[in-house]
């Protein structure tokens, strides 16, 4: 087993703790997991990109070659990484942030602010990743998750994480293509 | 006094010895392990994660942490620390350690114990901060003006950054000398499990104290190639240091050739003579190959993937890691390119370990580079390229 994920965004969007969370959960699934970040200079704005490698094998080059799935949360990470993918591997988008034909289209901001807050919206694409690679079971991601946001964010993140999960499964598998 | 790492309390401050961590923070971990009592430091990316790291352990364990306000101050401030008895580091990037030469330069003359970790970026000058890079692996060895010896670490995972730095403690303590741990952008923000050290695989190797009183103790008297005893301020010692060629006694004597001669020349063969102790590095080999590699760092990543896909096509391909770059494991080097034709060197530069390679083969074997710069590692398919097609000239 080897799962190759890419998320891109812009800088401030968490997407670079959405790739530890996943990363971090895999190892404590048992799994071999590298996760990597490129970002510009600027600490809000700008791209930042998070990568995880999961495999059950151990990992030699820690980069993704042909992800498995893109998630793009910005339009521009889009533009740039949303076309790079294996041919079967799934690109998802933020369905209000990013437009684009022929991708899944993902209301992860919407979800987030339909649990309370826009700012979790990296927490719900992340219960959506880990229902849809399936390769961590959900317990060991929402407490992953716990582990890794600010103290006395705690509801407001296992809502989220749980919310991204039920909106993969209420869309059987996801193929609901915009 | 037997320096002892109270365990227990480092374990409470550096939480479970299973981690999901990253490589800057890792290599905080691996400092502390390795008895580190005093860090000095001045943010710069990608290493900035490091001083932030140990500015929140490193008070929780009763030692001190100091923001400097430059890199020449923080490597200053870490000389000190160490005459005072410390085990001390600082860790930089290009920029910072451009300007660490100096300070590099005056820690081997005067035989301080120091480390320091550069996770090295884009240059030159201040180049591309948030990307990777390999492009002072030749100043890591040449940078301080004057002849000296190095010794030098290259980490190819988070695990590494644990384990070399640990290391790097050891080996500054024993040879009384800078060890450099040369690792890059991406180990350093790469995230991966590690395993910190139990208890009973801790093992910190002190400088060697005086064994004269007070008043009988020549601070730098020691034989040819060896390590003179070294006598921390403070203990009722005298000793004198200065940057300046001294004496044994420590006391400038500048004009003297012979003074000069010996003293360089012991600075040089303590560590030149015990490369073979000193010589780490990971061999991948089988039968009837004619091309091999050698990496070190997070290109010896790429360089693992590319013998992976190289293999599984049915191709023969040797792979030698070095894990120690300086001294210059040669004899290493030059035993594993016996019998090959060609010898790949990946880098994340335009050319710089492969000459130290060349030379140390002495024409055995042609090598060639697959030089990478602008903040993307190498793919593995690129090296796997250059076995078919040949690299790029050095």
């Amino acid at each position: 087993m080897k799962k190759e994920i890419r998320i891109c965004g812009f800088g401030g969007q968490g997407v670079i703790l959405a790739g530890v969370v996943l990363g971090e959960a895999a190892t404590r699934a048992g799994y071999q997991a590298v996760q990597t970040q490129s970002y510009g200079p600027e600490s809000r704005g700008g791209a930042a990109r998070a990568e995880v490698v999961i495999s059950s094998e151990p990992i030699d080059y820690p980069r993704v070659s042909r992800p498995d799935v893109v998630v793009a949360l910005s339009q521009a990470g889009y533009d740039r990484f949303g076309q790079d993918v294996a041919d079967d591997g799934i690109v998802l988008v933020d369905q209000a942030l990013v437009k684009a034909e022929g991708v899944t289209s993902v209301p992860f901001t919407t979800t987030a602010e339909e649990v309370g807050r826009k700012i979790v919206a990296n927490i719900v694409m992340v219960g959506y990743l880990g229902a849809l690679i399936d390769v961590v079971p959900h317990d060991v991601l929402e407490s992953t998750v716990l582990a890794n946001i600010p103290a006395g964010t705690e509801d407001l993140n296992r809502l989220a994480v749980r919310a991204g999960r039920d909106l993969w499964l209420s869309n059987e598998g996801g193929n609901n293509g915009s | 006094m037997a320096r002892e790492l109270d365990y227990r309390r480092v374990m409470e401050v550096l939480g479970s010895r299973e981690q999901f961590a990253q490589g800057d923070v890792a290599c905080a971990y691996g400092a502390i392990l390795g008895g580190c009592d005093f860090f000095a430091g001045y943010p710069i990316t990608p290493a900035t994660e490091v001083a932030e790291t140990m500015a929140v352990l490193l008070p929780r364990l009763g030692c001190a942490v100091m923001q400097m306000e430059d890199e020449i101050a923080s490597l200053s401030a870490v000389i000190g620390a160490a005459w005072a008895g410390s085990r001390a580091f600082t860790a930089t990037s290009g920029p910072g350690f451009s300007l660490m030469q100096e300070g590099i330069g005056y820690a081997c003359m005067t035989e301080t114990p120091c480390v320091i970790i550069n996770v090295q970026r884009s240059g030159p000058s201040t180049g591309q901060p948030t990307e990777p890079a390999q492009g002072d692996m030749l100043q890591a060895r040449w940078g301080t003006h004057g002849d000296h010896e190095i010794i030098a670490l290259a980490p190819a995972s988070v695990q590494e950054c644990v384990d070399l730095t640990r290391l790097a403690f050891n080996l500054a303590e024993e040879y009384r000398n800078p060890v450099l741990v040369m690792t890059d952008g991406e180990v350093g923000h790469m995230r991966e499990k590690i395993v910190l050290p139990a208890e009973d695989e801790i093992e910190l190797v002190e400088r060697c104290p005086p064994t004269n009183k007070p008043g009988a103790y020549v601070p730098f008297r020691a034989a040819p190639g060896s390590v003179p005893e070294m006598a921390s301020f403070g203990t009722g010692f005298h000793t004198y240091v200065t940057g300046l060629t001294h004496d044994e006694r420590g006391l400038p004597a500048t004009d003297d050739a012979e003074q000069h001669t010996r003293l360089v020349r012991r600075l040089v063969d303590k560590i030149r003579d015990d490369t073979e102790r000193l010589t780490r590095v990971e061999v991948d080999s089988e039968e009837g190959a004619k091309v091999g590699i050698v990496s070190y760092g997070i290109s010896a990543r790429s360089a693992a993937g590319a013998v992976r896909i190289a293999r599984a096509e049915g191709r023969k391909i040797n792979h030698l890691r070095l894990i120690s770059v300086y001294p210059f494991p040669e004899r290493a080097v030059r035993d594993f390119a016996n019998g090959l034709d060609r010898i790949i060197v990946p880098e994340l530069n335009l050319g710089q370990i492969c000459h130290v390679v060349r030379e140390a083969l002495e024409g055995e074997a042609t090598v060639e580079r697959v030089s990478r710069i602008g903040g993307e590692i190498i793919p593995p398919e690129e090296i796997v390229k250059a076995l078919i097609e040949g690299g790029e000239q050095v």
